[in-house]
């Protein structure tokens, strides 16, 4: 039987890192094949030389049977492969169909052929059961449905093979549920897939079978039947992982409330609408949400970038000052923002200098109000270093050139050391490898057991579950506490994140 | 073919990356001086011997160097905020007619408290011309590279209108020309009979003094951080626009230094010509050198001798002076190109 897709000995080398070790796989046709691995264990550069963007330094791609040629998109599409990144290349003030017919007709053809396009996508979308208006505005969609017109748009160019890169990461259970029966009727159909994700137990539910990447390296090749989730992470991580547990612990006096806050904005759905919050000592309250639905403005309120349009915020009892994120610091909050090279470091700049960027007036490290007392900032560098296990070259290294889970350690060092009594918290495990979210977790857990408490906000339920005590799901600017249960109802969540069952 | 980042520079690369670009654009621009038709070892010899060939070239380059290190400083400063301040020509104008209408006659004080005065005067005048940028910026979102230069040519017809009407020197013969500045405000000279004034000196301090401030100062620190990441500034509780106003004072106000120092030092007197671009020219001084405060003072002597150079080459031979401009234009390309290339390998992969 020849398979849909077979790699053999696919070598990928970038200066001295090997990024794909000498990796042979097949996927066969109609079948759900999920690559697992942590990130930088090679997953998205093995699906980019399968898709001609890098070039492998040796190894065979073939598809059905026939080898392609290294290093040509085009002939990848040609082939009948079709990627949906993980970040949709779709145009957002296009219709559906435009997006799908871009780049499929003839520059030298003076009028699109929209009508015959359309009666084929109306086709392709019944057959699969991906329903769509072909004449919705891109933007107009909702996360889910832009996912299926990704999908259209490859079946649309003939795609017998699927590769998806992390294609839950932004969706609610609810749409990933779909997504996942789409996936299981199309390999019934005969096309083949390849999913890519770290997300355990997703995996175990979509895939026929799972191949574990580890350092570049093919390190499983499991049937999904035969797997369970503390293999997989194991075989991923290459060690048995110690999930850090939520003690049970009385909750203190309230640290954080927000009394019907709100924002103004260009974007509706993003601003907060009447957000009333209550966070207490010794208690972590997660903010579940789609992206989008106002969970940056809520943290920019707290964090004293954004200045709310109505009410008030209570720190400890005592109102907080609008956007003075100087004195939000001062006043004892710890931030952890979302977007760590965006918000949260200068990356030019030195360590010890990125360590003291949120209290450069203090007595500590400024001496006659303007001095900048660079031995003391660089005591205080050095032990920060040490304390949070900062992989660097010393305190005088550019921040740039730290991964992203020192960059993510040397920011936590930055906002808890000072024990803070609140924190907040914004995504702070994305882009991590299962290690790092590890560290970042265990902090957050200790910060609460010293008594700080802690706002999560996270689109990752499965980091919320784990960590919080309380969660909230957050829909256009609105929030709605879930109810507390012992086992909390993921299919209500799920429900609350796209809008319904709120109030 | 690609392009990655180097995990650290060595300094031996950080220093001679402008001496390599320098060298290289020399040797490009020769090719010019062999397309005028002239002999490329002895046209060089000549720039050389007019620059640094008697104690009066050096003294003369130092002159042609002195307001070039402010405005050079100044333009260093902005940009380190990401402020582009193209506008130090008209700054430097507005210094020049502050000293103008302060200093020739208004009020008299003697020497060591008239030039004080006269440098402040005229600190604030450029920082004064350059609020109004920093506000369409900072209040309205109006880019400040078409304000700034813009406000270049309203200052320049400004300066026209004054020396040509209210501020003409009725004993100038007809020239259009404002009076000249009192004795006790002319700066001193630093060697007899040169052009070499106390100008130098307040340069040389300035940018110390900057480098001080860049360096070891929690001003400083913001300002580059607010040129790095104005967002991350932000967050960390940085007030960006206090830092934008700090960083166009302090531009402004060196440029306008940069104009007291040529009415008070060289010429003595407001024309329309004091400035050959001095404000323009102090972007590829900064540039040249990575907006180093100190490495200023080296880029703007090297610019400077580079026209004194072409001038004197222009005149003894058929080489334009223009060739000046050329080499100005190549070594600023050069240096970006090596800076880029310090910071960057290129790797050569085959396909």
């Amino acid at each position: 039987m020849v398979e849909a897709l077979e790699l053999r000995g696919v070598t990928k080398r970038f200066g001295s890192l090997l990024a794909n070790d000498n990796i042979t796989l097949s996927l066969g046709k109609g079948e759900v094949l999920a690559l697992l691995g942590e990130n930088g264990a090679g997953k998205t550069t093995l699906m980019n030389i399968v898709f001609g963007h890098y070039v492998a330094d040796s190894g065979d791609v073939k598809v059905h049977g026939k080898r392609l040629p290294p290093g040509s998109p085009d002939a990848a599409i040609r082939a009948g492969i079709g990627m949906v990144h993980q970040h949709f290349t779709l145009a957002d003030n296009l219709s559906v169909l435009d997006n799908i017919v871009l780049g499929r007709e003839s520059l030298w053809s003076p009028r699109q052929r929209l009508r015959a396009a359309k009666c084929r996508v109306r086709e392709i979308s019944g057959q699969y059961g991906l329903e769509l208006d072909p004449d919705a505005r891109v933007g107009d969609l909702a996360v889910g449905q832009k996912q299926k017109a990704e999908i259209l748009k490859a079946l649309y160019a003939d795609a017998r093979i699927l590769i998806l890169d992390e294609p839950t990461a932004v969706l609610t259970p609810q749409e990933a549920e779909s997504l996942f029966a789409t996936l299981r009727s199309l390999a019934q159909k005969g096309f083949s897939a390849i999913i890519i994700s770290h997300k355990l137990h997703e995996i175990l539910r979509v895939s026929d079978r799972i191949s574990v990447l580890r350092n570049g390296q093919l390190v499983g090749d499991i049937a999904a039947g035969d797997a369970n989730r503390d293999r997989l992470a194991e075989m991923m991580l290459g060690r048995k992982v110690s999930r850090p547990s939520t003690e049970h612990l009385e909750t203190g006096k309230p640290v954080l409330e927000l009394e019907s806050v709100s924002t103004d904005g260009e974007d509706q759905a993003a601003c907060l609408n009447g957000i009333d919050l209550t966070v207490c000592a010794h208690e972590i309250a997660g903010i579940a949400g789609v992206a989008g639905n106002g969970q940056t403005a809520l943290a920019g309120v707290i964090s004293g970038t954004v200045v709310p349009s109505l009410g008030k915020i209570l720190l400890a009892g005592s109102e907080l000052e609008f956007g003075h994120a100087r004195r939000v610091v001062k006043a004892g909050v710890g931030r952890i923002p979302e977007d760590r090279s965006v918000e949260g470091i200068f990356g030019e700049m030195a360590i010890w200098e990125n360590l003291i960027s949120e209290d450069l007036r203090s007595g500590e490290f400024c001496r006659a109000g303007i001095l900048l007392n660079g031995r003391n900032a660089r005591r205080h560098a050095a032990s920060l270093i040490e304390q949070y296990d900062i992989r660097c070259r010393g305190v005088e290294a550019e921040t740039r050139l730290l991964s992203g889970g020192n960059l993510q350690k040397l920011i936590l060092a930055r906002g808890l050391s000072r024990n803070p009594r609140f924190i907040l918290v914004n995504q702070p495990s994305r882009g991590l490898d299962e290690g790092a979210i590890a560290f970042v977790h265990s902090q957050l857990l200790d910060a609460r057991k010293a008594g700080a408490g802690i706002l999560l906000i996270s689109e990752d339920l499965d980091e919320l579950l784990s960590l919080a005590d309380r969660l909230y799901v957050i829909y256009r600017g609105r929030i709605q506490a879930v109810a507390p249960t012992k086992s909390p109802d993921v299919t209500q969540i799920g429900l609350m994140m796209s809008g319904e069952g709120m109030v | 073919m690609r392009i990655e980042p180097r995990e650290q520079v060595p300094y031996w690369m950080v220093f001679s990356a402008p001496l390599f670009a320098i060298a290289a654009s020399l040797l490009l621009c020769s090719s010019f001086i062999v397309w005028a038709g002239e002999p490329v070892a002895a046209s060089f010899t000549l720039m050389a011997k007019s620059v640094f060939g008697s104690k009066f070239s050096i003294t003369e380059t130092l002159a042609r160097a002195t307001p070039l290190i402010l405005t050079g400083l100044a333009v260093a400063v902005a940009f380190r905020a990401r402020f582009w301040n193209i506008g130090a020509e008209g700054q430097f104008y507005f210094g020049a007619l502050a000293v103008t209408w302060l200093g020739t006659g208004l009020f008299s004080l003697p020497p060591v408290l008239m030039i004080p005065v006269m440098f402040i005067a005229g600190a604030i005048a450029g920082g004064a011309l350059l609020y109004v940028p920093l506000v369409l910026k900072t209040k309205m979102k109006v880019d400040e590279v078409v304000t700034t230069l813009l406000l270049n040519f309203v200052v320049l017809l400004l300066v026209s209108y004054l020396i040509e009407g209210p501020w003409k020197d009725p004993m100038s013969l007809g020239w259009p020309q404002a009076a000249p500045v009192i004795d006790e405000a002319v700066l001193p000279k630093l060697l007899v009979k040169t052009r070499l004034h106390l100008g130098l000196l307040v340069g040389i301090v300035m940018s110390l003094l900057i480098w001080f401030l860049m360096t070891r100062t929690v001003w400083g620190y913001e300002i580059r951080a607010v040129g790095y990441n104005a967002e991350a500034a932000n967050f960390a509780g940085i007030s960006v626009n206090a830092v934008m106003f700090r960083t166009a004072m302090i531009s402004g106000g060196l440029a306008g230094m940069a104009g007291v120092s040529e009415v008070a030092g060289l010429k003595g007197y407001l024309t329309l010509d004091l400035s050959p671009g001095f404000g323009y020219a102090g972007i590829a001084v900064a540039m040249l050198v990575q907006l180093h405060p100190v490495g200023v003072i080296a880029s703007a002597i090297f610019l400077s001798a580079i026209f004194v150079g072409a001038d004197s080459m222009s005149r003894a031979s058929n080489v334009p002076s223009y060739i000046a401009d050329v080499v100005t234009a190549v070594s600023l390309l050069l240096v970006l190109v090596s800076v880029m290339l310090t910071r960057y390998r290129i790797r050569w992969t085959c396909k």
